[in-house]
């Protein structure tokens, strides 16, 4: 079976570490925030100028100063910091942010991105997904392995216009979890039920398989 | 406006001298800490051909999406357009220019213009297509690209709190690009929730200071919320 996008985030949520400044995209990435395991303490920070992201707020909590960088309104933390867009960015393109999460249209084996733009359709920017891309160097990609139609959106080279080169390490898919690494994808587990041969056939970029790939397991 | 007073009274004073075809930097981020005001005074002067500088363009109706109703933006360098019907019209009928710029760039643009320095190099955008026809350098290893600064004709803030002096404080996220769009404009005008007696802002915590700012004008803020999320409790 795939993953569901609440498997994919409870996932994504075991590479977190305790004192981790992390950075969560739109979409799964977002989902994350729900699954953070007990006894860890992270900061997510969200790049219109906030370290420390807390929860939604209550309706008597709503406040139109306070929002995140999908633009909903939040709360600040214990412990949070408010800065300008230019600090952002600096924490961004400095390699200060641990882990950056966020979801991609294709990735590809020498770890390109594609993710802001499908030529055709209308464009609407690319925000702050080029510099998080540029600036981390521990990024992990959460996607669907292949579209509805079956193709494959782990290439040998992205079609679409990238968002960064050369900048992706981990991918994680409702199909496996993969590294990127020396012009290969290589995979390191595999959805519940789901076989090593299903996994090759929705990969088009070229494969690393090791002689084991263990299954992940979640809690019911 | 004597010595360091730098107040005015009406909207109309603070705008005075936007004309057509200038170059506007706007704070704010959505609809999170934008000069709400400033822009429908631009509306009402009914300048036309400027280019905007800005994260994104108001929603229809609000915010810089009133700028497009009379179709007075030419050109926008923003990193996110969406959720605007009018902004989607005028980009697919060639009426607005649209210079899509990453968020970070963006605002080191901004940063870099008030700070005296034409261009930067970033990683960011390299490799793709933002990076395209740009000049590339190589530092350890690593390829960047060289982005020029920008310094705007006027600079239009929205700020929590001011003194005359033009010292100003922005009220939490609202902070966003408003400080330093605040650097970047030849004149650079600040509208704020509340004009307060000197002294009242402690000297460390000023996050404008006002050897940046031009006009400080007090007014009244609808601040729309674009999507507003609660939890139950």
């Amino acid at each position: 079976m795939a993953l569901t996008r609440e498997q994919m985030a409870m996932r994504v949520a075991r590479e977190l570490e305790d004192g981790f400044y992390v950075n969560l995209g739109i979409g799964i990435p977002t989902l994350v925030a729900n699954y953070i395991p007990d006894g860890i303490d992270v900061m997510l920070q969200s790049e219109n100028g906030l370290l420390g992201m807390g929860r939604f707020p209550t309706e008597a909590e709503v406040d139109p100063d306070m929002i995140n960088a999908g633009k909903q309104t939040v709360t600040a933390r214990h412990g949070a910091a408010i800065f300008s867009s230019a600090e952002s960015f600096a924490m961004i393109r400095g390699g200060h942010v641990d882990l950056t999460v966020l979801g991609a249209f294709e990735v590809d084996q020498h770890g390109n991105i594609a993710s802001w733009m499908i030529p055709g359709k209308l464009i609407k920017g690319m925000g702050g997904a080029m510099d998080l891309v540029a600036g981390a160097e521990n990024i992990i990609c959460t996607m669907t392995h292949a579209s509805k139609h079956g193709e494959s959106k782990l290439l040998e080279q992205c079609n679409l216009p990238l968002t960064g080169a050369g900048c992706i390490n981990r991918v994680l898919t409702d199909l496996a979890y993969l590294e990127i690494k020396d012009g290969a994808f290589h995979l390191k587990e595999r959805a519940p039920g789901v076989s090593v041969e299903e996994i090759q056939e929705l990969t088009a970029g070229k494969l690393v398989v090791p002689d084991h790939v263990p299954e992940m397991t979640f809690e019911a | 406006m004597a010595g360091f007073d730098k107040r005015v009274y009406s909207y109309e004073e603070a705008m005075d001298g936007i004309e057509s075809g200038m170059t506007v930097i706007a704070g704010g981020f959505g609809l999170c800490g934008i000069p709400e005001n400033l822009i429908s005074e631009i509306k009402r002067r009914g300048v036309k051909d400027l280019t905007v500088w800005s994260n994104n363009c108001g929603v229809d109706g609000f915010g810089l999406g009133l700028l497009l109703e009379d179709k007075q933006i030419s050109r926008i360098h923003a990193s996110y357009v969406g959720e605007n019907a009018l902004f989607e019209q005028q980009m697919l009928n060639d009426e607005i220019e649209v210079v899509l710029t990453p968020q970070g760039t963006l605002a080191e643009k901004m940063r870099a213009g008030g700070a005296g320095i034409p261009a930067f190099y970033t990683a960011t955008g390299y490799g793709t297509p933002i990076g395209e026809g740009k000049e590339v350098r190589e530092f350890n290893g690593r390829h960047y690209i060289l982005e020029e600064s920008v310094v705007g004709d006027f600079a239009i803030v929205k700020g929590w709190k001011a003194d005359r002096y033009g010292n100003v404080v922005y009220r939490d996220t609202a902070q966003n690009f408003n400080p330093l769009a605040a650097t970047a404009g030849k004149i650079t005008v600040v509208e704020v929730e509340e004009i307060v007696e000197p002294g009242e802002l402690k000297p460390d915590q000023i996050h404008t200071p006002g050897i940046y700012v031009d006009r400080i004008i007090q007014g009244s803020f609808e601040k729309r919320i674009e999507k507003r999320t609660v939890r139950e409790g």
